[in-house]
């Protein structure tokens, strides 16, 4: 590692790492979709506060608000109207061999990021970070990557138009 | 801190594909889909210390996709429920082969 972090600073990196990887566990096997959202709000959480340890301070607020704040709620109020709060349905896990399969992709797949990790990493230096982090990510979005913001606003309109049309289909008016 | 954060990224990366592998609810299957974004994210977010402030800009364009995503996503959702009556997706098999 290119810069010695204080112990406290790793303590807590890690903290939250392992906060949000047991919370995607449980997340993954959680039978009641209400339960699952809300270990994955943890989950959301944990990659906020990483995201601030990171300097990415405006990341992590847009992660709390948009993810954490506006997408899982889309979620819970889909998973309320439709009224699929409750867990004693049927388990919806595929079947043990499926499921086997996943496992072995999975373990494939945390391997792989093992293996990438043990080879050495290029050393780049570490990039300075200004005193005021928000203003380098406006000035880039707004200059080198302004067609892409742009574009970005056309995405969300044909979003919500389709949004609407899909949910409004076969209600008769 | 890099590694340890790349580290964590490629698990819940992992964790995300088992889960939509492993699960039957449509809603479950989408967040499962939020999960590996969010992982990606991670990694942008951690290369960006080394690389300067591009990756956190495409954090911001991958979350605006994510919440369209979503949107369409879910609204997918309520009509096949209201198809099916079910968002399980073995309900959904009309075009099985």
């Amino acid at each position: 590692m290119p810069v010695d972090y204080p112990l406290l600073y790793s303590f807590h990196f890690y903290l939250f790492g392992v906060i949000a990887v047991g919370s995607a566990l449980l997340f993954v096997t959680r039978k009641s979709p209400v339960a699952a959202a809300l270990w994955l709000v943890n989950v959301m959480f944990c990659l906020a506060a990483l995201y601030v340890m990171m300097d990415a301070h405006f990341i992590g607020a847009i992660q709390v608000l948009v993810y954490t704040g506006a997408i899982m709620v889309v979620f819970l109020f889909v998973i309320m109207l439709l009224n699929l709060g409750h867990a004693d349905g049927p388990a919806d896990f595929r079947s043990p061999s499926t499921r086997m399969a996943a496992a072995v992709v999975g373990l494939a797949l945390a391997g792989e990021t093992l293996a990438l990790l043990a080879a050495p990493m290029p050393r780049l230096p570490v990039v300075e970070v200004p005193e005021n982090v928000v203003s380098p990510v406006a000035r880039a979005l707004f200059t080198d990557y302004l067609l892409a913001f742009e574009i970005t606003s056309v995405l969300l309109l044909v979003a919500i138009i389709g949004a609407v049309t899909l949910a409004k289909r076969g209600v008769k008016a | 801190m890099i590694q340890p954060a790349l580290f964590f990224s490629g698990i819940l990366f992992a964790i995300g594909v088992v889960g939509v592998l492993t699960r039957r609810n449509a809603l479950i299957l989408f967040m499962c889909v939020e999960l590996m974004l969010n992982a990606v994210n991670l990694t942008f977010v951690a290369l960006s210390t080394m690389h300067g402030v591009t990756g956190q800009v495409f954090v911001v364009f991958v979350m605006t996709v994510a919440a369209a995503e979503a949107a369409v996503g879910l609204a997918i959702v309520i009509s096949v429920f209201r198809h099916f009556k079910t968002v399980d997706l073995k309900a959904v098999s009309v075009l099985r082969g």
